[in-house]
């Protein structure tokens, strides 16, 4: 730490740290734009100008930017002197001189850094007497609205979407006042960060598209702190609603999860909760088909028809852990399924085990940024973790921050460590299926079908360990290829494996745990050592942990007979044969479904009860880290959705089934049981507040101050002001009343971050403990597993390489997770159904992308056109999940693929 | 011994010499001296010559060349010609790639020799076709002559030797921009330290010297350092290539010693001021330059003389303003250039000379408004060195700088005429 002298009072600074991240850091305003606090500094909008001083009998003092000076030992500058505020201010003038009047109709306005820092600079005449330059305006597709005359020049778009994210047809065009920020033509923005651009533009150039269209202002949602449910990394989220529409998701900041970016999926994804195809009534099919029905009396009918049967439940690793674990309760824990079929729990399991027992702890997904050798196995990262990606993406740039040290260079000089990036990269190997979206980030790409992936894996432990079991049948190039890997791992400093479920394959995974096992074993620093696995679903993990049978074993049950079967949160369809699903569910009494959406499963269901989304109910969620993180209810809704564990709690009651949970009013109940219950989840009481919390004596407001129309916005329906709702779940009103105010709540409870001055985003440097570290009052979410170190090698035994055709699993960044593919915005990248082949079977048959293949996998036969997938196996052909009327739980699996002949 | 050892083998038809012709005159002699060398021997050689950097700025070359780490063996360093010559008023290397295309290809060996480089780059103008043309044919020579290549004249060094022809871009002769443009970026300065001797081109140690400081190299090697001393008249070594362009009788380049008196370079090598026309001032060295006036005439043009009179030496090509052209215009044409070739990096830069030109362009039209003067004012100040990104808006404001301190009145006029006429 150094000290440094602003306006003659001392202050601390981190002296790795430049002048603007120094102030900023201490509570000071400072104006800024193009420093960003991921993307560091290249001092090119002059806005955080200060004046500095040789020493204290210096008194001209000379202009540096507080961004582009490292705050080293001794500095002194002051921020109030007059030709810093006013340098200052003309940087804002001549901003304005093209920048329209449009604030209150601009969807950035009231959330606008450009306006927090005008104000702050106290810039509001306009001199500049001529005419605004115009631009025409692109569209960038679903997700980010584009309007440039709004463009300050701040080169934040492109230096997050190109040099952060890898992004490539976004571009800085032309020159004079006259850059353009755009694409070479319209389209939608190809980078699967691009929502991000919403935050990063400190104005209304690129803005959130979905919110546009139904719009509402910042301090008229109401917001809850949430996580995202569409993939297993927990990303910490912050939806925000009006009127009933969940009206956009923004980043919510966790310094140990995923900093200051989401992916596209992750922040558009939400719109599922608006859908047509949402279940907003109970309902019964009878004789005369669905009715809908009064849930008291559809229970009762429900208690009725169960008489005499014995109950199975089937929960969901897309429904929280209390939602299951409230299941487990009702239904008993033998009688409990997870969910999952057979061959995705083994894989779930087996991952638990290599993170609870194996010796090799999993970092939290920041740290991912900071290995310094990474080895990804089998997984398409991008496709199943996309945010995991990017942090990937940004390990490679160590060696250049350790060049960049050498040469003097402070880390956060952004342009010039890119510079020595072009021969310092720190080695990230892939050994995936096929070419992904990290492939420009790697040393080397080598594409293998999963039984080579695995061999390969096994393959680089054994040459780290000779204690590692050795695969057989390697060939010459490829040990060297091992050797190559396990060398550049061995002589890392933080090596890191990753992996997953993503191919399907337990073989995958025994080699990635052999490899992190192997390299702990031989390395100085063995908890230098990570390994991260990417699992299927948003509670996977809490799955894994809370335990149950499997799907299929729960299916055989009921197709017994004489079952009520409870089925929460889960469309069987997609993880078993239809058949089998049908047979259990007409072999079972009454089958009754908790679920959003409608599908295959609430179709076929007896009853139905409508069940509140992440927006509309509290849980938990157990990560790929093992991360318990709270997700809080955004808003209420139509009384008649509720919670599933409420259902369930509701459907006890009405059974008289003779349970602790019938006392359940309360989510801390619930928790509390499940942590008394199941040891291994014990920790989720800790990964949020009770609801007795309270913050200076109140509970904390999911409404901001300023919210507006309360006493109106229902007043064409009844004039009588309703009374607010009441939250019994957690320590948030669902209004305006509560703390509202900065920096002192739990990170828990903190929806937005909002601080006199700053009403954008960009507020967040208020409310963390260190900038780009913690949030103040440490992190969100409290972790589950440590490694205990108890198991031991896993055998090198991969499947042999079958002869014929290969179904593999594929898996679409849009379309093949579930709820997100019913979200508006993602519906519009959804591709139709298709079916990947190596380009060299188009080649050879002198065949185009596009010509149908028909695929045939057992009893199931689909027609599609085709793709060519780079770096596929020539036998292999690629399935993407979710899109095809193909049974995807059953892949990877022998199939036959008939297409046209060599024309 | 020739005091003209620039241009001195430039024909008077302007074309090039062949290869055996350029020997023939003692070309390449440079180079063989240079290869018997130690590297370091030749960056001491041009410090004691006290060369210094003619693109503009006058840096001492042996200094910049110090910088280049000569134990670092991980990967290419590169010698970097800038040809870029797009300084309004200029024209000095022009004469020199056109005219003597094999002395620029010693230079580059020769340089690369002394900083280990072994990659050369001619970064060239773009509209200069007729360089490039003869570069080409010069390089090929020396190619298949072995003085490009591998194991150059058998001293085991190698060298690459490329011609780049920029797309066209003002800013691409600011070292770095330029640096950013061969790289197949946007030509965006950056920001120093680290200089390009350290983190250069592809992030790899690289020096980038003007074409005429370049070609002073081989004769610093061959002649020595106390006779290229003795060819100046200053304390920078060496002798300049003045230029003169505007209302003069004899408008063109001249080799003459550094440090030769502005009224010499005027009356008796520009031929003085056409009939009819006053002399009113002059940027000395490009537009970039603040003006000097009557008042300066006896002024030794050097780098520290020059500085002293608030001006800069520039490229020393003069433009010389006559007294029937108005200022306002004259800046409103400059200004004009500079808004234009703005990169758009810098807030400064890209949204203030937009504003200093369009308030020049009404006032051209006799529009200006009050408080014009002041908002031009402020300009000068707030796009000082140190305030913008690099020195392409301090340059674009010296010329306003000095014009307005010096011709205020004339500002005042394009301000009272609108008035005047019923205008705000």
């Amino acid at each position: 730490m150094a000290i440094i002298y602003v306006d003659g009072r001392p202050i601390e600074a981190d002296e790795n740290t430049n002048l603007l991240q120094a102030c900023l850091q201490a509570g000071l305003d400072l104006p800024y734009f193009c420093w960003h606090p991921a993307l560091g500094s290249v001092g090119s909008c002059r806005q955080c100008a200060v004046t500095q001083y040789q020493d204290e009998n210096d008194d001209q003092g000379q202009l540096v930017m507080a961004c582009m000076t490292p705050a080293a030992e001794g500095t002194r500058i002051t921020l109030a002197d007059e030709s810093s505020s006013d340098f200052r201010a003309s940087i804002i003038e001549w901003m304005m001189t093209n920048h329209p009047h449009d604030c209150p109709v601009c969807e950035e306005g009231g959330e606008c850094h450009l306006q927090d820092m005008t104000v702050m600079t106290g810039h509001n005449y306009r001199r500049y007497r001529f005419n605004k330059r115009t631009f025409r305006n692109q569209d960038l597709g679903p997700f980010i609205g584009h309007e440039m005359n709004r463009c300050i020049t701040c080169y934040r778009c492109v230096r997050f979407y190109n040099d952060y994210a890898g992004g490539t047809d976004l571009a800085a065009l032309g020159q004079r006042n006259q850059v353009y920020f755009g694409r070479h033509e319209d389209g939608p923005l190809e980078n699967e960060f691009s929502g991000n651009l919403a935050e990063v533009c400190p104005t209304g150039v690129f803005t959130d598209k979905p919110l546009g269209e139904r719009y509402t202002r910042k301090w008229d949602l109401r917001s809850a702190p949430s996580v995202c449910t569409h993939c297993s990394l927990g990303c910490n989220t912050s939806p925000g609603e009006r009127y009933g529409v969940l009206k956009r998701v923004q980043n919510r900041y966790n310094g140990d999860v995923n900093g200051y970016f989401l992916c596209d999926r992750g922040r558009f994804g939400y719109d599922f909760v608006n859908s047509d195809e949402r279940i907003r009534r109970p309902r019964m099919r009878g004789p005369d088909g669905r009715t809908d029905m009064d849930a008291g009396e559809l229970l009762e009918r429900m208690a009725q028809m169960a008489e005499g049967t014995s109950l199975i439940g089937i929960g969901s690793p897309r429904a929280s852990v209390e939602t299951n674990f409230a299941l487990q309760q009702l239904v008993g824990e033998a009688n409990f399924s997870t969910g999952l079929s057979a061959a995705e729990q083994r894989r779930v399991e087996l991952a638990r085990e290599i993170l609870a027992e194996g010796p090799v702890a999993t970092p939290p997904m920041r740290e991912t940024e900071n290995a310094d050798a990474v080895l990804v196995l089998g997984e398409d990262v991008t496709a199943t973790a996309p945010r995991l990606a990017l942090s990937l993406r940004q390990s490679v740039r160590n060696a250049g921050f350790e060049r960049a040290a050498e040469l003097q260079v402070p880390s956060w000089r952004d342009a010039t460590v890119r510079e020595l990036e072009r021969h310092h990269r720190s080695p990230l190997f892939q050994v995936v299926p096929w070419a992904t979206r990290l492939d420009d980030t790697a040393r080397y790409n080598l594409y293998r079908r999963p039984e080579a992936i695995a061999r390969l894996g096994h393959a680089v432990a054994h040459a780290i360990d000779p204690d590692a079991p050795e695969p057989v049948g390697l060939s010459a190039s490829e040990a060297d290829h091992a050797a190559d890997i396990a060398e550049t791992l061995k002589q890392a400093q933080r090596p890191l494996v990753v992996s997953g479920t993503g191919a399907h394959s337990e073989a995958v995974l025994h080699a990635a745990a052999n490899v992190a096992r192997a390299l702990h074993r031989c390395h100085a620093q063995p908890e230098q050592v990570g390994i991260t696995l990417t699992l299927p679903e948003a509670n996977s993990l809490g799955q894994a942990l809370l335990g149950g049978e499997d799907l299929d074993t729960a299916l055989e049950r009921a197709a017994a007979g004489g079952h009520t079967l409870v089925v929460a949160e889960n469309d069987l369809a997609r993880r078993a044969d239809g058949d089998r699903v049908r047979q259990a569910f007409r072999a079972s009494r009454q089958v009754i479904v908790l679920d959003h959406l409608e599908n295959e499963t609430t179709d076929q269901a007896s009853a139905v009860l409508p069940a509140g989304t992440f927006a509309e109910a509290d849980g938990t969620l157990v990560n790929n880290e093992g991360r318990a993180q709270r997700f809080f209810q955004v808003f209420e809704p139509d009384p008649v959705i509720q919670e599933s564990w409420r259902w369930l709690v509701a459907l006890a009651w009405s059974l008289d089934a003779e349970t602790e949970m019938l006392w359940w009013s309360q989510l801390d109940q619930v928790i509390e049981t499940c942590s008394r219950s199941c040891p291994e989840l014990g920790g989720i009481v800790d990964a949020a507040p009770r609801a007795d919390h309270r913050v200076q004596g109140l509970r904390a407001a999911r409404e901001p101050a300023r919210y507006s129309g309360r006493t109106a916005m229902d007043a064409a329906v009844s004039v009588h002001e309703p009374g607010p709702p009441r939250d019994e779940d957690t320590p948030m009103t669902f209004t305006m009343e509560g703390y509202g105010g900065p920096g002192h709540t739990d990170p828990n409870l903190i929806a937005t971050t909002w601080s006199p001055g700053w009403n954008s985003e960009q507020s967040v440097n208020k409310f963390q403990a260190e900038i780009n570290g913690a949030m103040a009052g440490g992190n969100q979410g409290r972790r589950l597993i440590e490694p205990a170190g108890a198991s031991d090698w896993y055998p090198a035994v991969p499947e042999e390489d079958g002869e014929g055709w290969r179904a593999l699993p594929y898996h679409a960044f849009f379309g093949s997770e579930e709820l997100s593919a019913a979200s508006g915005p993602i519906r519009e990248r959804v591709a139709e159904a298709w079916l990947g082949v190596a380009p060299e079977v188009l080649e050879e048959r002198g065949l185009d992308e596009g010509t149908e293949f028909e695929l045939r996998l057992d009893d199931v036969s689909v027609r599609l056109p085709v793709r060519a997938l780079e770096g596929l196996a020539m036998d292999c052909v690629a399935v993407p999940v979710g899109l095809t009327d193909l049974p995807d739980h059953r892949l990877p699996a022998d199939c036959e693929l008939i297409g046209p002949e060599a024309n | 011994m020739s005091t003209t050892p620039l241009t001195e083998r430039i024909r008077a038809d302007r074309t090039p010499m062949t290869l055996e012709e350029y020997r023939a005159a003692g070309g390449y002699d440079g180079l063989h001296q240079a290869l018997a060398m130690a590297p370091t021997d030749i960056t001491a050689l041009l410090k004691d010559a006290n060369l210094r950097g003619r693109g503009g700025a006058g840096f001492p070359t042996g200094l910049k060349w110090s910088f280049v780490p000569m134990d670092d063996n991980t990967g290419l360093k590169y010698i970097i010609c800038n040809a870029d010559e797009m300084e309004p008023g200029t024209f000095k290397d022009r004469l020199l790639l056109e005219g003597d295309p094999h002395q620029m290809i010693e230079a580059m060996i020769v340089s690369g020799y002394a900083i280990q480089a072994n990659v050369g780059y001619i970064f060239l103008r773009g509209e200069y076709k007729l360089a490039a043309q003869r570069l080409r044919t010069a390089m090929a020579e020396a190619r298949e002559a072995g003085l490009l290549g591998r194991n150059v004249q058998g001293s085991g060094f190698d060298f690459e030797l490329y011609l780049h022809t920029s797309a066209g871009r003002y800013i691409c002769g600011e070292e770095t921009a330029l640096l950013s443009s061969l790289q197949g970026e946007r030509a965006v300065p950056r920001a120093k330290p680290p200089f390009p001797q350290q983190v250069g081109l592809f992030g790899r140690p690289s020096v980038v010297n003007n074409v005429e400081t370049l070609c002073n190299v081989p004769h610093i090697v061959r002649e020595g350092v106390d006779w290229f001393r003795n060819l100046s008249h200053s304390e920078d070594g060496g002798t300049k290539l003045y230029g003169a362009s505007g209302r003069v009788n004899n408008p063109g380049v001249y080799e003459l010693p550094i440090g030769t008196p502005l009224r010499e370079v005027l009356e008796e090598h520009a031929g003085g001021m056409k009939d009819g026309y006053q002399f009113k001032a002059v940027l000395p060295g490009g537009a970039s330059t603040p003006m000097l006036t009557r008042d300066h005439l006896d002024l030794a043009l050097d780098f520290d003389s020059v500085g002293k009179a608030g001006s800069r030496l520039g490229t020393g090509t003069l433009v010389v303003i006559d007294d029937r052209t108005s200022i306002v215009g004259l800046l409103r044409n400059l200004e004009h250039f500079f808004a234009q070739e703005s990169c758009g990096w810098c807030t400064p830069c890209r949204d203030g000379l937009s504003w200093v030109e369009k308030i020049l362009a009404q006032m051209q039209a006799g529009a200006g408004q009050p408080g014009d003067i002041e908002v031009l004012e402020q300009h000068v100040r707030d796009l000082g060195p140190g305030k913008a990104f690099c020195a392409h808006a301090p340059g674009a404001v010296g010329p306003l700088d000095t014009a307005l301190r010096y011709f205020r009145d004339e500002f005042e006029q394009a301000i009272a005429a609108h008035a005047t006429a019923g205008g705000q």
